[in-house]
């Protein structure tokens, strides 16, 4: 009788799915599994077509064999049970204004945030402005032939389909690892962009104008398709946090940048302190293509994020400037990832990260150069500020070159905010703490001049406000 | 000025009837204290002119009107033979020598403080710059206000009028007098006024 007894806390995971022979980490021990129940009853109440059903499924089993990081911080805390109720759909996200954390609002109010965008960003409704602001951008941008729009109606429309069919998910395939899996199975929302040949996208195209189902955002897919010789600058996420009561982004943003086309993909990404950060963000580039990277972290408890691009074709190009910035309570580990695959390609990575009261900033970064690469040229620097004795920085650099006729340089510095710059700041009369923002928002200059303006007002905002410690 | 690795532990400084011996580096300045810096600080990221306005800001208390304020600007860099696209680097970042001395002064000027502090300032100027920031010093200097310069060469001195003279030696004052003390140093060095 005692084994069997043994064998009970196994047996509310149907096991006839799937068997779990190898050690179970705790934390995904879960009353109600992922089963492909759920999986099912997600894809049908979405109304997904069949190709899209099955490849839900497949995920699941995918998701089901692979292992948890065994690098990385630390995912105590992520709790999948949480995760399972809110992506079922008959659970309702019955978050409410009141349920906000006055902390957020609090921010909400200091960045300046309008109240009809709040709300939104707080997942507890949608906002008729939101709705208005989104149908002119969509106006404007759809008589140059442009598509704009929610990843489901892209994935059921008879013109687009095909397409979606084409590309969802070949940049990153839920084999890579744990997390794109679960995202394979259960993503939910996300923005669908693509720009037809020689189109130049005038207007920054900017996500959070989308409109939201409530406790979306989590499993968010973004795809966007930049033909050949077209122009498109697309901006996702905001300064404000972005409150969720389930407390994992598990998100996947892919990008096909076609000849000689260009696309400048920006993001802040400020999740709520309580929140599992984990997405993948990935580009293939085309011959003679260019894709550009800028990208803001702050927020979230845990982050895990390295936006790799892959330069598919001779002469093709990427830029990345980043900044992360990792303050109490944080363990930010981001970077970037670049694969020379084809001849004369070039990749540029600048990134900079800020560490403070004990938060702490991993950059990790990855440039490969393949065999046939000749001719290519790849630069990487990383530049740490921590800001007091009890934060931490690391930086992780890898390159793996398989071709002799390239040019790769990385270059890491590590500091302190220099007393004798304060001290000389101080003398023209501006306060120890003013001094210290102005010297950190400067560190952050080459993000924010890359950024349009309301961003980068935004982003100097957020940085004075972590300076002070007043976000929660 | 208040450095923060050094520590008075005897004395007091008395500035205006008013001891500011402990009082904060940046109260200092708006007290009306101000130090043109031997080897000025390079900030990345912030443009000499938009921390200029914070500063003028600061000091003053006073919101600085744009364009009255940029006009001003543009002026007094002309004055001292600035190239006016310095306006837009960053603070002191890639600058020479003497141009940093010049920025400095430039400081100075826009602020406009009760008693100017000018460390070294003629250290790195050629004959041409110390001419343009001795000029500059003289229009800055009015019975209103109070230079306190330290140098080793007196050059810059020579468009001056100058009230007092200290020598300065291990960390002692040795010997004060009025300007002819000056040309004395000039003729005989500073050697023999060692005791």
């Amino acid at each position: 009788m005692e084994p069997a007894r043994k064998k009970t806390k196994v047996k509310d995971i149907d096991r006839t799915i799937y068997d779990f022979k190898d050690k179970v980490n705790p934390s995904f021990e879960v009353k109600e599994g992922l089963t492909p129940a759920i999986v099912e009853e997600i894809s049908q109440k979405k109304g997904d077509p069949e190709w899209m059903r099955g490849f839900r499924l497949h995920s699941l089993e995918v998701y089901n064999k692979l292992p948890l990081p065994s690098w990385g911080p630390p995912l105590d805390g992520l709790n999948i049970d949480d995760i399972v109720t809110y992506i079922r759909p008959k659970a309702k996200m019955s978050a409410k204004w009141n349920d906000v954390p006055d902390d957020i609002k609090n921010t909400f109010e200091r960045l300046g945030i309008p109240k009809a965008e709040r709300e939104s960003l707080a997942g507890v409704g949608a906002q008729y402005d939101s709705e208005v602001v989104y149908h002119n951008v969509r106006e404007e941008v759809r008589r140059q032939g442009v598509v704009y729009t929610d990843m489901e109606s892209a994935l059921k429309s008879d013109k687009y389909g095909p397409l979606v069919k084409k590309y969802f998910m070949k940049v990153v395939p839920p084999q890579d690892h744990k997390f794109a899996a679960l995202h394979g199975a259960v993503w939910s929302g996300g923005s669908f962009v693509y720009v037809p040949e020689g189109v130049k996208v005038e207007i920054p195209l900017q996500s959070y104008f989308r409109l939201n189902a409530p406790g979306a955002g989590q499993f968010e897919h973004t795809l966007i398709i930049v033909s050949e010789g077209a122009d498109l600058h697309f901006i996702e996420g905001c300064s404000a946090p972005k409150y969720n009561v389930a407390n994992l982004h598990a998100g996947c943003v892919e990008l096909v940048v076609g000849k000689n086309a260009h696309l400048r993909y920006s993001t802040i990404e400020n999740w709520s302190k309580n929140m599992f950060n984990l997405n993948t963000k990935r580009a293939v580039v085309d011959e003679g293509g260019t894709i550009e990277w800028v990208s803001g972290s702050f927020g979230s408890h845990v982050s895990y994020l390295y936006p790799m691009s892959i330069l598919k074709g001779e002469h093709s190009r990427m830029e990345f400037t980043g900044i992360t910035f990792a303050g109490k309570g944080q363990s930010l580990d981001t970077g970037a990832k670049v694969v020379h695959m084809a001849p004369n390609t070039y990749s540029n990575i600048n990134t900079k990260s800020i560490s403070k009261d004990g938060g702490y900033c991993a950059y990790r970064s990855s440039v490969k150069i393949m065999p046939d690469a000749y001719g290519c040229k790849s630069s990487v620097s990383c530049e740490s500020l921590m800001l007091d004795d009890i934060s931490g920085s690391d930086t992780v650099p890898v390159m793996d070159i398989q071709n002799d006729d390239v040019e790769v340089g990385h270059e890491a510095k590590i500091g302190r905010i220099s007393d004798d710059a304060v001290f000389y700041l101080m003398s023209r009369g501006i306060s120890e703490q003013d001094a210290k923002n102005m010297i950190v928002t400067g560190f952050a200059e080459p993000v924010a001049k890359e950024l349009p303006v309301e961003y980068a007002v935004e982003m100097n905002n957020l940085i004075k406000l972590e300076m002070e410690g007043a976000i929660g | 000025m208040g450095h923060p690795q050094y520590k008075v532990d005897k004395g007091s400084i008395t500035f205006d009837g008013k001891d500011i011996t402990h009082i904060p580096v940046d109260e200092r300045a708006k007290a009306g204290l101000f130090l043109s810096f031997q080897n000025p600080e390079e900030v990345p990221g912030i443009t000499l002119e938009s921390f200029m306005r914070s500063s003028r800001n600061a000091v003053t208390g006073k919101p600085v009107k744009l364009f009255a304020y940029k006009k001003e600007l543009k002026d007094k860099m002309e004055g001292l033979s600035m190239d006016t696209s310095y306006a837009s680097r960053y603070l002191n970042v890639g600058f020479s020598g003497g141009e940093k001395k010049k920025s400095e002064i430039l400081q100075m000027l826009m602020l406009n403080p009760k008693l100017a502090i000018l460390d070294e300032t003629d250290s790195g100027l050629d004959v041409d710059a110390v001419k343009v920031v001795s000029k500059g010093v003289e229009k800055y200097k009015n019975s209103d206000n109070s230079l306190l310069i330290i140098t080793h060469n007196t050059k810059i001195l020579e468009y001056l009028h100058v009230d007092y003279a200290h020598v300065l030696m291990d960390g002692k004052i040795v010997k004060t007098g009025d300007s002819s003390l000056i040309d004395y140093i000039n003729k005989s060095g500073f050697q023999q006024l060692a005791v």
